[in-house]
């Protein structure tokens, strides 16, 4: 196995869970959300599931390693901080959740029904994401 | 809240398929699932480094058309929102997870499956800013926007 396949893997199994999950409807999305109204729990269990099992990879497998199966070397990111980008970009990220109902991963799976809405919300995203890029770029020249 | 058992099952079990997706990529190849950070990566391409992500992006999608045959009923049959307020959502995300380094999968999943501290003020973050975000457009502006 090589790079490609597990990818190519990893997302079609994870495409599967979200699908399986209810993360895939926004309505469901946004119930999750309205925790003053018909709060929805069922997404607690997704996140909870998910958890539980990547804890218990990372802790009694992925410690006890020095490598990955293929490749050399694990990239878990170090960094500790918290700095005001990390806390701005997930106050951005929340809005957009819950306005639209859709995170990247679900909005990615639910392009294969080929619904305008989920095509517009996907190429939004996808802007939204090299306009960051470019945000960079003239904010490390200036 | 009323909500079926079954829901909340189906959550479960798509929950335990996520974390062995995202643990599978962990322990074979060394990285971390976070979509946002393997879409973005793309956003521009660097050489050498697109054929993964694109194959990653390749299997959501598979995913994506393998449900519509084995499981329509994960996806909707109509979304409420208009195209502005998709338009706006998704430029939202698109920026804010590239700004923060992370989305749901990413800090929520791998990074506090890790117990990162970055990744749980990050999630508690999203978490609150889109209830909050939910409690106007649902309860202050009264409709669904």
């Amino acid at each position: 196995m090589n790079h490609r396949s597990i990818a190519f893997i990893t997302g079609l199994i994870f495409a599967v869970g979200l699908g399986i999950s209810g993360m895939t409807q926004p309505t469901k999305v946004i119930g999750f959300l309205d925790v003053t109204g018909a709060w929805d729990p069922s997404l607690v269990m997704v996140m909870g599931g998910a958890v539980v099992v990547y804890f218990l990879v990372f802790n009694v497998i992925v410690r006890r390693r020095d490598k990955p199966i293929v490749g050399e070397r694990f990239g878990i990111p170090s960094r500790r901080d918290i700095d005001p980008r990390l806390l701005g970009g997930a106050v951005l990220f929340g809005a957009g959740w819950g306005l639209g109902g859709f995170c990247p991963g679900p909005a990615l799976t639910s392009a294969a029904t080929g619904m305008s809405s989920v095509l517009i919300f996907v190429a939004a995203m996808l802007a939204g994401m090299g306009l960051h890029s470019t945000y960079q770029k003239l904010r490390s020249r200036a | 809240m009323n909500v079926p058992t079954s829901d909340l099952l189906a959550g479960l079990a798509g929950g335990l398929i996520i974390g062995a997706a995202t643990s599978f990529m962990l322990l074979f190849s060394g990285r971390i699932a976070g979509v946002s950070g393997i879409i973005g990566g793309l956003l521009p391409a660097t050489r050498g480094d697109i054929d993964w992500r694109a194959m990653f992006l390749i299997g959501l999608l598979v995913g994506g058309v393998i449900l519509r045959f084995i499981y329509p009923a994960a996806f909707p049959t109509t979304i409420d929102a208009s195209p502005m307020t998709l338009v706006g959502a998704g430029l939202l995300v698109g920026f804010g997870t590239r700004m923060g380094n992370g989305c749901t999968s990413g800090h929520g999943v791998c990074g506090i499956g890790r117990m990162s501290r970055r990744s749980l003020v990050a999630t508690m973050t999203f978490l609150f800013s889109g209830m909050i975000t939910v409690y106007i457009t649902h309860h202050l502006l009264g409709a669904s926007v």
